[in-house]
């Protein structure tokens, strides 16, 4: 216990942004013993030098961003780990609803499923030749919304650098670029794919979810500096944001959350829009429902434990995508920068379901499968991508030659 | 690509006074190339054609995720261009940070040469702030003795006392309830509405 310890947190204002927020309203950082002030920054730009200047301790983080810090990627970036992960999933891709009506036409499916949508999508950008590239944002280059939409595109016979444009747009602006025709897409966590859709300019046309099951999304990003000073400190943040996790996995407490999340001081937009995204029913835009199984998962499927598997496939996408030379330093850093032996030794006292190993081959579960554990028992997967491909963490080089 | 004699800067702010303030100050400084942008839209466009040695932007500002990646991708500038003077000078780092403002400089730049434009962007966004502050705290204080002028007619009315009577009678409650003396008033006010008869519209 540490009584009465201030902890500064940056985040954006984000759906995943939830187990913080959950964690300082719902009193369980409090009943840590933790003061947890919650600042709401406006770029992950932003989040990065306000806790390099030691503003904040920890933050809501694009799960690559703190590998990229600590790859000397990023300016002004000071050493940071990830501890844990703040869930699983939450993103989608959107495209306006000129680009749907196209994609429609060659055969798009209402299902969101990504196969069938890449081919439309495909077909579109063949039939169009010499008229303009079409242009998709994304919230950052080193972001899981970046690698996804690349991975989705590339598997689609869609090269995502000559085919396309990709740019970023901050996530609240994404819906404001489509409706005003800067952008034909984009690739954001919710709410602001369901935003479009309320507003009826644009539609979802397949999930994070769906290109990748159980995959990661955001990490508690944490300096290193603070990390090593405060270690009860962050034991007691990682079991409040344990807790919060749990208290968001209810979905009794669902319509709360929004409620909670809505609010000015957090992500500011209608609770409504928030709905789709914790139920799993994402508007198809013509007034109907489309159920999508584990949209966004908090606590289940261990989705807040730092895998270094995930770490190391962000990693091979920053190679892949020619953002970092691929070497055994580089990888040795991407695997390091994630922590779990910091959130076993904070969530072991607390007899929650802790995986038995740091890393795991993605793609291979195609049930939900239950593996070796400590405390709780403990089910993983369906965790595969929907081209089938299989990612092993210890055959990285091997993996991009075949990608 | 050397580096021209005057460097030449670019101002990113969607706020027109403090964007103002600091071309001003760049000015009397004696840096003449100085372009001031509010618009992000087109902003790649914009940084090409004037291939800046430095770009000053606010902190705040959401697009800087997006101004970065241009940087990394080399493409709108044709040479690289890094963070700040020195990432040794953590000093100077905090103090813009602090300031809200973020410089970006293209690599190879002098510290000497770029750390005057920096400081005089952290002193100019340091004085807006306090300007704003300033402006805000004189309008709070004009609110606050609006509300104390209205409760002290209503305690007036209600009570039969005089103005002096009623601004003590204010002053005594928030002493005593060790509250300011405007939200003694707020209070008032609410409960003397919520009192009045036939409107509970």
């Amino acid at each position: 216990m540490t009584a009465g310890c201030r902890i500064a947190v940056g985040f954006l204002p984000l759906l995943d942004s939830a187990l913080l927020i959950a964690a300082r309203e719902k009193g369980f950082a409090e009943a840590e013993g933790i003061d947890l002030v919650l600042v709401r920054e406006n770029s992950w730009a932003s989040v990065r030098d306000r806790l390099a200047v030691g503003h904040f301790a920890a933050a809501h983080m694009l799960a690559p961003m703190p590998i990229a810090f600590n790859l000397g990627l990023a300016p002004l970036a000071t050493p940071t780990i990830a501890p844990m992960a703040l869930g699983l999933g939450g993103n989608a891709v959107t495209v306006s609803a000129r680009l749907w009506a196209a994609m429609l036409e060659v055969g798009a499916s209402l299902d969101l499923d990504p196969a069938i949508n890449g081919a439309a999508l495909r077909q579109v950008i063949a039939s169009r030749q010499a008229t303009e590239k079409l242009r998709f944002a994304v919230v950052h280059p080193h972001s899981g919304h970046n690698y996804e939409l690349r991975y989705w595109l590339a598997a689609c016979g869609i090269d995502p650098q000559r085919d396309a444009d990709i740019v970023i747009v901050p996530p609240p602006l994404m819906p404001d670029a489509l409706a005003a025709g800067r952008i034909d897409g984009y690739c954001v966590g919710e709410p602001w794919n369901s935003a479009s859709v309320f507003q009826g300019t644009g539609r979802i046309v397949t999930t994070k979810s769906k290109i990748w099951r159980s995959s990661p999304e955001k990490v508690l990003g944490v300096s290193a500096e603070w990390a090593d000073t405060n270690p009860d400190a962050l034991s007691s943040l990682l079991r409040a944001l344990y807790r919060a996790a749990q208290w968001c996995d209810d979905a009794a407490n669902h319509a709360d959350l929004a409620a909670l999340l809505s609010r000015p001081g957090y992500i500011g937009c209608d609770a409504e829009w928030l709905m789709p995204a914790l139920s799993g029913r994402l508007l198809s835009g013509e007034g109907g429902v489309i159920v999508v199984d584990n949209f966004f998962v908090p606590l289940a499927r261990a989705a807040t434990f730092p895998w270094r598997s995930h770490a190391l496939w962000f990693y091979s996408q920053m190679v892949r995508w020619g953002q970092i030379e691929a070497n055994e330093t580089n990888e040795r850093i991407a695997r390091e920068t994630y922590r779990p032996d910091l959130y076993r030794a904070a969530l072991g006292p607390l007899g929650v379901a802790l995986p038995g190993a740091n890393s795991k081959v993605e793609g291979s579960l195609v049930d939900a499968t239950p593996v070796g554990s400590a405390g709780a028992s403990l089910i993983l997967g369906p965790d595969g991508f929907f081209d089938g491909k299989v990612f092993d963490p210890d055959q990285v080089a091997r993996y991009l030659s075949l990608s | 690509m050397s580096v021209r004699p005057n460097l030449k800067i670019l101002v990113i702010d969607e706020n027109k006074i403090r964007a103002s303030i600091i071309e001003a100050g760049l000015h009397e400084a004696g840096y003449t190339d100085v372009w001031v942008v509010g618009d992000i839209d087109g902003i790649a466009t914009r940084i090409e054609a004037l291939d800046p040695d430095v770009i000053v932007i606010d902190l705040e500002n959401p697009n800087r995720d997006m101004l970065e990646s241009l940087f990394q991708l080399a493409k709108a500038v044709r040479r690289p261009i890094a963070m700040f003077v020195d990432h040794s000078d953590t000093s100077s780092i905090e103090a813009a940070v602090e300031a809200g403002v973020s410089a970006y400089v293209i690599d190879g730049l002098r510290k000497e040469r770029v750390k005057p434009i920096v400081d005089m962007a952290i002193s100019r966004f340091n004085a807006f702030s306090r300007m704003a502050r300033e402006l805000e705290e004189a309008r709070t204080e004009l609110e606050n003795r609006k509300l104390v002028e209205r409760a002290r007619g209503i305690l007036m009315k209600s009570r039969g006392i005089s103005e002096d009577e009623a601004y003590a009678l204010l002053r005594k409650t928030a002493m005593n309830q060790n509250r300011k003396i405007a939200e003694i008033a707020q209070s008032l006010i609410t409960a003397a509405g919520l009192l009045e008869p036939g409107d509970d519209t």
